[in-house]
């Protein structure tokens, strides 16, 4: 027996319950008509729900109980060690004993015996807990099945638990989003601690590599984050304007020109480049756009144009963005009633100029969005920029010039072997930090963009 | 009544949806300075025949027709009419109030600029102003010129849009059912409103309501399935219809 297996009979047993009160619910009804409160299939989902919780509940209570006093059981069988943190090496070695597996834990004179007392505890444990959980969880069946009765609420009872439930995952979702700011803060502070923050932020110099090497002169590395953050912008606007333009207007002719029959194979086709890997995209730039943008630069003579260039990175990362753009403004200009657009051609107004003066503007908070989004989509993205910029630190604004960004360099200091607590590996997390910050500050901007036209029109 | 102007002239039309035919073989005579009204069944065409008028089916790709609508001797469907400038001419009122998401004055200002009507700030200010006046609108809304068209009541949207049609000083006014989203007072407004603007313009009203089209109608046509039925003077067809089908109708006994 293992746990899968009681929580399957407690899932049956769970759908038993819906069944059995189902048809009950059902008979009550045949017999007395209209007059029963909720549907037989409330009755049924409530039941349901009241047969499974409880066992879930101390599942969860249980196996922390259990993790607690089992670790404080093992730690006696050690107690001739002081140092907790090697205890605790020890007691993990025997949570985790294999019997084919040879551990640095068996040194211990306790530790075998330690494992033969883990085992038939554990054993033990499993008994007791399967045989706990399937009774309460029949208890929990016959009493949600005894509550079933012509004026019991449970439709209302069951939209509460609907509500609690979609409370509980908005609850975990925040949650989760303030633990990942907060761990990324606390390894950028650390961070912090070995470079200055006004180095990182206004450093223009940045050359993590060289701190590895400790014995080395000038090992203390170079942490300016200025040039990074150039590249990353330098990219996303080169990415936005291939992708604006082309978007904007492949949406406005979708929206307001095309007829249905085209805009009924082109949007789709159109929305393919979306579901592109963007690896796939990264070596269209390596193997067709670079030559191509190279055979340009020496057909026009530009001096120094690199292989690897945010020219070429910006505009492959821009043809990613596209669907985007085009899809989500396409879907703000198609959702202007069209009553608007009715309205002013018949005050004689032409196709485009009723496009530009209604139809633009009624939905100019979609349109403002849906270029954020693309936005910071560009801002996080990787990998083409690693296969077609490079990942040379270069404070510049040529686009020729090779460039690196942001998530490039945090991959580039995150990949391999790594200690994590040099400042090399730390730095990542500060980049990771800060790169978040922007994208929030984007997002708030246009929030508020979003909210005053909102305000303003609606 | 001074002596009856032709203004549009309609000949034989027949119009189709795709495969299915809306309207069959209409003949009618709307004239100028006066206010006719079509009324009948929901589903009838009457918003078909008055979209013909100002073109507006053009944007309905499967709508084809045949037939003769003539303004003021001028072939509406010949090729050589420019639908934009025709609809200059023309102004719409539609069953639901359609402000733009602009501020008031911008709204009524909107067709004024789009024609490049006026050369001066000055002399748009009181295009604006007066356009708001002829609709009943600017005593209320005087202080609130540039708050937006869409925080005004229903009643006042839609004199705002009458507003915004008058802007452009069209010929013509077809209004589509113009006050069925409307409480009575609001109603009352709009038909006053009707009766002083019929010294200027023609217009063209599609109604639900008989007493409506008794009120405020010089003239009434009656359709059915997509067919003229009768048309004449409004006190003629209210008191003694020639056919069985509109007694029935505005006796209340179908539709
Ligand atoms: N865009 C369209 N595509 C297809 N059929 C249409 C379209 N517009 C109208 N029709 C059809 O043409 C006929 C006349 O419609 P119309 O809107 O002119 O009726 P109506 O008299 O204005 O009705 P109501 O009083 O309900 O507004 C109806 O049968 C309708 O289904
Ligand atoms: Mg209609």
């Amino acid at each position: 027996m293992s746990i899968e297996f009681i929580l399957l009979t407690i899932i049956g047993l769970s759908a038993y319950s819906f069944y059995i009160s189902k048809k009950k619910a059902a008979a009550i009804s045949a017999i007395n008509g209209a007059e029963i409160h909720s549907q037989p299939n409330y009755h049924g989902m409530y039941a349901a729900f009241l047969t499974i919780s409880p066992a879930l509940v101390l599942l969860i209570v249980w196996s922390f109980i259990e993790d607690t006093i089992i670790t404080m059981r093992l730690r006696d069988y050690f107690s001739d060690i002081t140092e907790p943190s090697i205890a605790n090496f020890y007691i993990e070695g025997v949570i985790n004993f294999v019997d084919d597996v040879n551990s640095k834990a068996m040194d211990h004179v306790n530790f075998f015996t330690a494992t033969e007392y883990y085992k038939s505890t554990m054993h033990l444990n499993l008994l007791l807990k399967s045989i706990v959980l399937v009774m309460l969880t029949i208890i929990a069946l016959r009493y949600s099945f005894k509550l079933i009765s012509a004026d019991f609420k449970a439709r209302d009872l069951f939209e509460d638990v609907v509500i609690k439930v979609m409370n509980i995952a908005s609850i975990f979702a925040i949650f989760i989003t303030i633990g990942i700011v907060l761990s990324l803060l606390f390894e950028t502070l650390r961070f912090f601690e070995s470079v200055p923050v006004q180095d990182f932020l206004f450093g223009t110099h940045w050359s993590p590599q060289m701190s590895i090497r400790e014995d080395q002169v000038g090992s203390s590395g170079s942490f300016g984050a200025v040039p990074v953050f150039t590249g990353t912008i330098l990219i996303s606007i080169i990415a936005m304007s291939v992708a604006g333009p082309i978007g904007l207007f492949s949406a406005i002719y979708l929206s307001q020109y095309a007829s249905n029959r085209v805009r009924s194979f082109a949007k789709p086709i159109i929305e393919v480049l979306a579901g592109i890997p963007t690896v796939v995209y990264g070596f269209f730039a390596v193997i067709t756009v670079g030559p191509f943008f190279r055979e340009m630069g020496i057909f026009f003579d530009i001096e120094g144009f690199s292989s690897e260039s945010a020219l070429i990175a910006g505009s492959v990362l821009g043809i990613m963005i596209i669907p985007f753009i085009a899809s989500l403004t396409d879907d703000a200009l198609s959702a202007v009633p069209r009553s608007l657009k009715e309205g002013s051609l018949a005050m004689g107004a032409t196709l485009s100029e009723t496009t530009t003066r209604v139809i633009i503007p009624a939905s100019f908070h979609g349109i403002v969005g849906s270029f954020l989004l693309a936005f910071s989509r560009a801002i996080g993205e990787t990998m083409i920029v690693v296969m077609a910029a490079g990942f040379a630190a270069n404070l510049t604004a040529n686009p020729f010039d090779a460039v690196t960004t942001v998530t490039v360099q945090i991959v580039g200091l995150l990949t391999g072997d790594q200690e994590f607590d040099s400042a090399k590996t730390l730095s990542a997390f500060a980049l990771a930090f800060v790169l978040f910050f922007l994208t929030l500050i984007l997002n708030v901007i246009s929030l508020s963009i979003v909210k005053k036209y909102r305000e303003q029109y609606e | 009544m001074s002596i009856e102007e032709l203004k549009v002239s309609i000949k034989n039309l027949n119009v189709f949806y795709g495969e299915k035919q809306a309207l069959f073989g209409i003949n009618l005579n709307i004239y100028a300075n006066e206010v006719t009204s079509l009324i009948g069944p929901s589903g009838c065409g009457k918003s078909t025949l008055i979209k013909c008028i100002n073109r507006m089916n053009d944007l309905v790709d499967i709508c084809r027709y045949n037939g003769q609508i003539m303004i003021d001797g001028e072939d509406v469907n010949d090729p050589s009419t420019d639908p934009v400038s025709l609809r200059t001419r023309i102004g719409m009122v539609f069953q639901k109030p359609n402000p733009f998401p602009k501020s008031l004055y911008d709204n009524v200002a909107y067709g004024p600029r789009l024609h490049g009507m006026t050369n001066s700030k000055e002399d748009l200010d009181e295009l604006v102003i007066t356009s708001l006046q002829k609709a009943g609108l600017f005593n209320e809304v005087k202080d609130r010129l540039f708050e937006p068209g869409t925080g005004l009541s229903g009643g006042q949207q839609q004199r705002l849009c009458i507003a915004r049609a008058l802007a452009v000083n069209p010929e013509i006014i077809l209004m589509d059912e113009p006050c069925s989203a409307l409480d009575p007072i609001a109603t009352a407004k709009i038909e006053e409103l009707i009766e002083e603007l019929k010294e200027k313009y023609t217009i063209v009203i599609v109604t639900h309501s008989m007493q409506q089209a008794a009120r405020v109608s010089n003239r009434t046509a009656y359709m059915h399935m997509g067919e003229l039925i009768e048309s004449g003077l409004t006190k003629t067809i209210f008191s003694n219809p020639e056919h069985i089908k509109t007694q029935d109708y505005i006796t209340g006994r179908i539709g």
